[in-house]
């Protein structure tokens, strides 16, 4: 069911829900459109598919579109993503005309939207050469993305900036990810939505009947890593640093990966992570849908300790979820968990699988500093890290675009 | 209760809401040299935002320290000496943006020539020098009396907050918060409210938590029931 934007109060606060109301006003009958390359699965499309009909819900004329391309295009764009977070690897002509081609064939299909809309959101590199067929654009562009670009393969990298230095502005999780272009560039960390089936409350009976489905022992802890089967999240070193911990503590360690329409690499590290678990019956790898939503929250309100062990991440959702969920959360030193996970407060960043393990023994040896943790993960993510937050600043940049380049915009 | 007929007299409290945009100026500092080469040259804006609008900026941090220069010599150059110089650094304790940018090149140079080889940050934990961009809206509400704004204050939105208890000290001749402004205008019943609000150290909370102590200096004081 649609959520609307009064379902928000309870959560986020009225005052919240009025601020988005007054702000929405004078962006009333614009045309805003949204456009990246999957619907379902990944933490984009999660955003979207409630970003867009709240935004019509504020007066705004919001779409939303996704890329039309054969199996074959997400590999380049999975390669493009893959070396612009760093991973050196050649990108063949053959793969960059085929970028190049399936941009085009979209920017046909589409062209009527992308030329007319007064603000057109391009997320993340697949959809980014959209605007070089697009040469009677009357909106403001703006390249949304999403991942960690911190530190990219310099090829993929030039290759990209050709096509979004023509941009009007471009939109990073972190500072840490912007890179030098010549548009303003603007800084929106994403968010997690409290009414979606993945963090909505659920009766204790259903958290039950997801872990007692899945084999998992109820009187013994449960650490859990939510991600894709991607190498960047480190799964493998997960398994390492739960048989560290696991000669001290009686764990159990569940890996629920879910699987992107976009990510053609998922089942091959799965098979990796298999091998790496050998066979362990305390070691659950779920491969899940990607609709899995409800599944997934009632695995992280059963885990007591939550881990993302990432070597490269964008920002972080499942961090956000989790720690939403009151669950100290144990993190990889990258990208957005660094700005989620605060020693002491909301959980330890780690370096190693050994740092991990110990953090692991560390936490479930103190239950009095994981309550106060949890108390305080819940408050920082109500503060700041729900999807009307995400809202209200995707708007205000709408007014900030529509004003130029004025410190102070004022609105009667 | 009869309205005072000098309340006719008296312009209504106008509520203001702001929201902000975070821009990234492309720089980035990794050790205290670097980051005193581009104190040096940032806007004056930019110095601003990271002395206050980091309190409306989405962050997971406790309000430990009172400037993001001072965060950032603690936690990713593990520079306590430096940290606890930064953080005592009050903005409007200075006639303007570049004698503050004078005084925080004085504090960092100072620190350089205590350590002669200050470690640097680690990598991906660097400075990064950011801006702002505000939206202010008008709300439509207004406070006739105060005992009207006492009743508003705890609904206002953490925007609203900044704009009338933070960035009012950045644009009032005064340098004080909205709310102690227009109740100077209600008379010496209103001073210890006054004098409470000027206790107020925005920098340690969360807007959330200081419209929290807000709203006590209303509740906490008789004055208050003056205007009801």
């Amino acid at each position: 069911m649609r959520a609307r934007l009064s379902d928000y109060v309870e959560a986020a606060g009225p005052e919240a829900i009025e601020q988005l109301q007054k702000l929405a006003r004078p962006l009333a009958g614009r045309t805003v459109l949204h456009v990246n390359s999957t619907r379902i699965g990944g933490g984009v499309a999660e955003i979207l598919a409630r970003l867009v009909p709240l935004s019509e819900e504020l007066g705004l004329k919001a779409r939303w579109e996704v890329m039309e391309a054969p199996a074959e295009f997400y590999g380049v764009t999975k390669a493009f993503h893959n070396t612009l977070q760093g991973m050196p690897a050649p990108i063949t002509q053959r793969q960059l005309d085929l970028y190049q081609q399936v941009n085009q064939e979209n920017a046909r299909r589409l062209q009527g939207v992308l030329s007319e809309a007064d603000f057109v959101f391009i997320h993340d590199p697949q959809p980014a050469a959209l605007l070089r067929f697009v040469p009677r654009r009357r909106g403001r562009w703006v390249w949304r993305c999403h991942i960690d670009i911190s530190r990219p393969h310099r090829p993929a990298w030039k290759y990209i900036r050709e096509t979004v230095s023509r941009y009007d502005a471009s939109v990073y999780s972190l500072a840490a990810f912007a890179q030098p272009l010549p548009h303003p560039q603007y800084l929106i960390p994403p968010s997690i939505d409290p009414l979606s089936d993945k963090n909505i409350e659920l009766p204790q009976e259903e958290i039950d009947a997801v872990a007692a489905r899945h084999g998992l022992d109820p009187l013994r802890p449960v650490m859990l890593q939510v991600s894709r089967f991607d190498r960047f999240k480190d799964p493998v070193g997960v398994i390492r640093a739960y048989q560290i911990a696991r000669r001290n503590v009686p764990i159990q360690l569940v890996l629920a990966g879910g699987t992107a329409s976009d990510d053609p690499e998922g089942e091959v590290v799965y098979e990796e992570v298999r091998e790496a678990a050998a066979g362990d019956p305390d070691v659950h790898l779920l491969l899940l849908p990607p609709d899995a939503h409800r599944e997934i929250n009632a695995l992280q309100r059963r885990a007591d300790l939550v881990l993302q062990k990432s070597l490269r991440e964008g920002f972080g959702l499942t961090v956000t979820e989790a720690l939403w969920k009151g669950k100290p959360v144990i993190g990889g030193e990258a990208g957005g968990i660094v700005l989620q996970v605060i020693d002491y407060h909301t959980g330890f960043l780690v370096r190693t699988p050994e740092g991990a393990a110990f953090r692991i023994r560390y936490l479930l040896n103190r239950p009095q500093t994981m309550a106060t943790m949890s108390l305080k993960a819940r408050r920082f993510v109500r503060e700041n890290f729900l999807l009307t937050r995400h809202l209200e600043q995707y708007l205000t940049l709408m007014l900030a675009l529509q004003h130029g380049a004025t410190d102070r915009v004022e609105i009667a | 209760m009869t309205p005072d007929p000098s309340d006719q007299a008296r312009a209504p409290f106008k509520v203001m809401d702001c929201a902000l945009t975070i821009i990234s100026l492309g720089r980035s500092a990794q050790t205290l040299r670097e980051l005193r080469d581009h104190i040096s040259v940032v806007p004056t804006q930019c110095l601003s935002h990271h002395f206050y609008d980091s309190l409306l900026r989405p962050s997971f941090d406790d309000r430990e320290y009172r400037n993001d220069f001072a965060l950032w010599a603690r936690r990713q150059l593990g520079d306590r000496r430096l940290a606890e110089r930064l953080a005592v650094i009050e903005p409007i304790d200075f006639a303007d943006l570049e004698d503050l940018r004078a005084h925080l090149l004085d504090v960092v140079e100072d620190r350089l020539a205590e350590v002669v080889d200050a470690p640097p940050g680690a990598p991906g934990r660097e400075f990064h020098f950011l801006r702002s961009q505000y939206v202010i809206i008008d709300t439509g509400l207004r406070a006739a009396t105060p005992s009207d704004l006492a009743a508003h204050i705890p609904r206002a939105t953490p925007g609203s907050i900044f704009f009338h208890f933070v960035d009012a000290r950045r644009r009032t001749p005064e340098r004080t918060d909205d709310y102690s402004l227009w109740l100077k205008d209600w008379g010496e019943a209103y001073d210890e409210v006054r004098r409470r609000l000027a206790a107020v150290d925005f920098h340690l909370w969360s807007l959330t938590e200081t419209r929290e102590r807000i709203a006590r200096c209303f509740t906490d004081d008789a004055s208050a029931e003056a205007g009801r």
